[in-house]
């Protein structure tokens, strides 16, 4: 990507030429979504509200986001101090997964420019969304803090704000635990409101539990995956600070993820069992429930146990997407599959063109700012000037 | 104490310290369901089909016109349900082969604790004192998340409006309640099918329907316990409510209620969490200290036993010299005193 630009000297790499298209493309169906209004660029109907805007951008978005919380309380607080060269790249992620979050949530919402009202103007404190909402605007607010002192260093001249940033290190940590324990727990509970919609195999008590546990390994198995990519392509970028954590890091988490997919995995059972939903398993949403729990929890689960023992890395690499896939496709059969699981099929809900592209438009824009970031910013390494800072 | 009633009791202080407001306003304890607010009974065994309520809804709510005219009975041949230009829907089933058809009309049921209101992220939903749950679409931000909710699938959504757009459902005719009116599909009804009055006295009449009518109806009057209970109550003949369409295992938890729990969390985490967590970091840094103050400790002991044991090296050396020095001062002086004795003989001997 970026080693090839200045090589090259030419923008039009492959990577620039697709995400342009992507991008031209995404304009053009916002241009439409905001003349035409939700029903030109959506399949949503009266029958399905919530697409995959909220199934993929937000419920997917706000997980795989998690990396953030998980890796500065791994360090600041459970004091694995070495992985501390990873706790930038990670922040970043998060604090541009959330920013996305709420840049879709634009797309998705009737009249957009009244997203602050639940916040500033009329509070429905009975709502599990205003939970949300409000976590996630908080939540915002603190990763954005929790960036700012690279932005500073990269910009120079603040370092009297940064120092009292690096100050407040700990307490944004904390604050950030207990938002996203918060606010990851509400997004599985925004279903609980609606046991007959959903099926029985995913409808559960404890789904704000489950959401909240599957989005600690899905934040772990982001920081591999994220690691393992930037390592592809910016190599050059990283000192010595970052390398030397790094296979240990990847190690740990995935020491890490393996444990709480095994706790999850256990809750995902009782679940059926609490209410005796066995025979469940045995229809067709049956199979398509073990087909997500075996072949998206377990076996990747397995992978990462074994990977750590074996001090397999290649493994661990390969558990890293798998985990992610999996949990992309627990939100989506939460939200959309097992979602209004008794209508007729004609009622059903399947993306639209449109929805598609918005979608792969905010995640390239993701991506496209991730690159910016990380190619000027100290992400990566440790500014020259900061070296005995802590931070 | 149960540990859920502690929760409860958990989230109701939360709630009321953020909005001043008690809690129990919005769970379902303290709820006694309006008992003088109206309602509507339907009785489908009495409904004939004739779609004049649909029409009479479109007037009285200024919707826009349909593409088929409301007398056109062909539309009953497809299953519909409620939509952003209409309210309410009349639905030909037919439960039993070569009897004749079963009609049913959908519209919102009024929950005493509706899904919507508690869902709502910015209130715009509001359960009135005549018994209607009403919208304010000056505050909907357009989340759709009460469509979600809502166990009866009611609310729909302008999804072609470009800057206002609305969720569109049934007012039970709130603004002509007020002014002492019925609502529009009640009074055009023919047949009788729609009853309004007190919900109390509905339910009422529609038990004794039931019991006057031995064998007729279901022995159960839908909504009086569905989700909570509904303001609009549904009466059925035999075989079912299924056969119409309805929902039979909505279970009589309401709305509210089966999100309270994980609302009763939230003051839980916020206050466990920090506790926790800040004793983590006491004790990675307590150990951090300690592992730091053991190996300090270690080198200084190892550093106390290395010297000791090269003082004594380098005293035993010193002592070995000295003595060595000794012997050698003491040969030496031997050496010069026995050339010294010998000198003068050999002087005189020469």
């Amino acid at each position: 990507m970026s080693t090839q630009e200045t090589k090259n000297g030419s923008l039009f790499t492959p990577f620039n030429i697709i995400a342009g298209i992507i991008l031209a493309a995404g304009l053009v169906v916002t241009i439409m979504r905001f003349t035409m209004g939700l029903g030109s660029v959506t399949n949503l109907s009266d029958n399905n509200p919530w697409g995959i805007w909220i199934g993929f951008d937000l419920l997917c978005g706000v997980a795989l986001a998690a990396g953030g919380y998980t890796t500065s309380a791994a360090c600041y607080i459970f004091g694995f101090k070495r992985f501390h060269g990873a706790v930038r790249p990670a922040i970043l992620t998060a604090f541009l997964g959330y920013a996305l979050v709420v840049f879709a949530l634009h797309f998705d919402v009737g009249r957009p420019w009244r997203l602050v009202y639940p916040i500033f103007y009329q509070q429905g404190t009975t709502s599990i969304l205003f939970e949300v909402g409000l976590c996630v605007f908080i939540y915002l607010t603190v990763l954005f803090l929790e960036y700012l002192p690279a932005f500073m260093e990269w910009k120079g001249g603040f370092d009297k704000y940064r120092g009292i940033l690096v100050k407040l290190t700990m307490g944004l940590t904390i604050f950030g635990v207990i938002l996203s324990t918060l606010h990851q727990s509400s997004l599985g509970a925004l279903y609980l409101i609606a046991p007959s919609k959903l099926h029985p195999l995913w409808y559960t008590p404890y789904l704000p539990v489950m959401f909240f546990m599957s989005s600690m390994f899905a934040g772990l198995s982001m920081v591999i995956c994220e690691g393992t990519l930037s390592h592809k392509y910016f190599h050059h970028k990283m000192d010595d600070e970052y390398n030397a954590g790094y296979l240990d890091l990847q190690f740990a988490f995935a020491k890490a993820s393996a444990w709480i997919m095994a706790g999850y995995l256990a809750m995902k059972v009782l679940g059926l069992g609490m209410d005796n939903r066995w025979h469940y398993l045995f229809t067709g949403f049956g199979a398509w429930w073990l087909f997500e729990v075996v072949g998206f929890v377990v076996l990747p689960c397995y992978c990462y146990a074994v990977g750590f023992r074996d001090r397999n890395v290649g493994l661990v690499r390969i558990a890293a997407p798998w985990t992610v896939i999996g949990i992309m496709l627990n939100r989506f059969d939460v939200s959309l599959i097992a979602f209004n699981w008794q209508l007729p099929s004609a009622d059903r809900y399947f993306p639209s063109v449109g929805e598609i592209i918005i979608s792969l438009f905010v995640v390239t824009v993701g991506v496209l700012a991730f690159r910016f970031i990380v190619t000027r910013m100290p992400i990566f390494f440790v500014h020259p000037a900061y070296k005995d800072s802590s931070h | 104490m149960k540990r859920r009633h502690f929760l409860g009791l958990l989230g109701a202080a939360g709630v009321t310290l953020s909005t001043g407001v008690s809690a129990k306003a919005a769970s379902s304890a303290d709820v006694k369901g309006l008992p003088n607010s109206f309602g509507v009974l339907f009785d489908a065994s009495r409904c004939i089909g004739c779609r004049k309520c649909e029409a009479a809804c479109n007037v009285v709510n200024e919707l826009p016109q349909p593409a088929k005219p409301f007398d056109d009975l062909t539309v009953l041949d497809t299953v519909r349900r409620t939509d952003a230009k209409s309210y309410t829907i009349v639905n030909k089933y037919t439960p039993e082969a070569g009897k004749p058809p079963v009609f049913r009309k959908i519209q919102c049921n009024h929950c005493m604790e509706p899904a919507c209101a508690s869902a709502c992220f910015v209130s715009a939903f509001k359960k009135s004192e005549t018994g209607a749950v009403v919208y304010d679409a000056s505050v909907c931000v357009g989340c759709r998340y009460c469509m979600v909710a809502c166990p009866f699938g009611i609310p729909t959504y302008e999804y072609n409006k470009v800057l206002t757009p609305r969720v569109m459902k049934c007012t039970m005719c709130q603004p002509r309640i007020l002014e002492g009116k019925l609502p529009g599909c009640v009074e055009a009804c023919p047949k009788e099918a729609l009853v309004f009055g007190k919900r109390r006295e509905l339910l009422n009449i529609a038990w004794d329907r039931i019991g006057a009518n031995a064998g007729r109806y279901v022995e159960h009057v839908y909504g009086e316990r569905e989700m909570g209970g509904t303001n609009w109550l549904t009466i059925a003949p035999k075989p079912s409510f299924a056969a119409i369409g309805m929902d039979e295992n909505l279970g009589t938890t309401s709305a509210p209620e089966l999100t309270s729990g994980a609302l009763a969390a939230v003051p839980a985490v916020a206050g466990i969490w920090p506790v926790l967590l800040t004793g983590l970091y006491a004790i990675s840094k307590r150990k951090e200290k300690i592992a730091e103050a053991e190996k300090q400790e270690a080198v200084e002991q190892a550093i106390a036993k290395t010297s000791a044991e090269a003082a004594e090296k380098l005293a035993a050396e010193l002592a070995k010299a000295e003595a060595a020095s000794k012997r050698h001062t003491e040969a030496e002086v031997k050496k010069a005193l026995e050339a010294a004795a010998k000198a003068p003989e050999g002087g005189e001997d020469a």
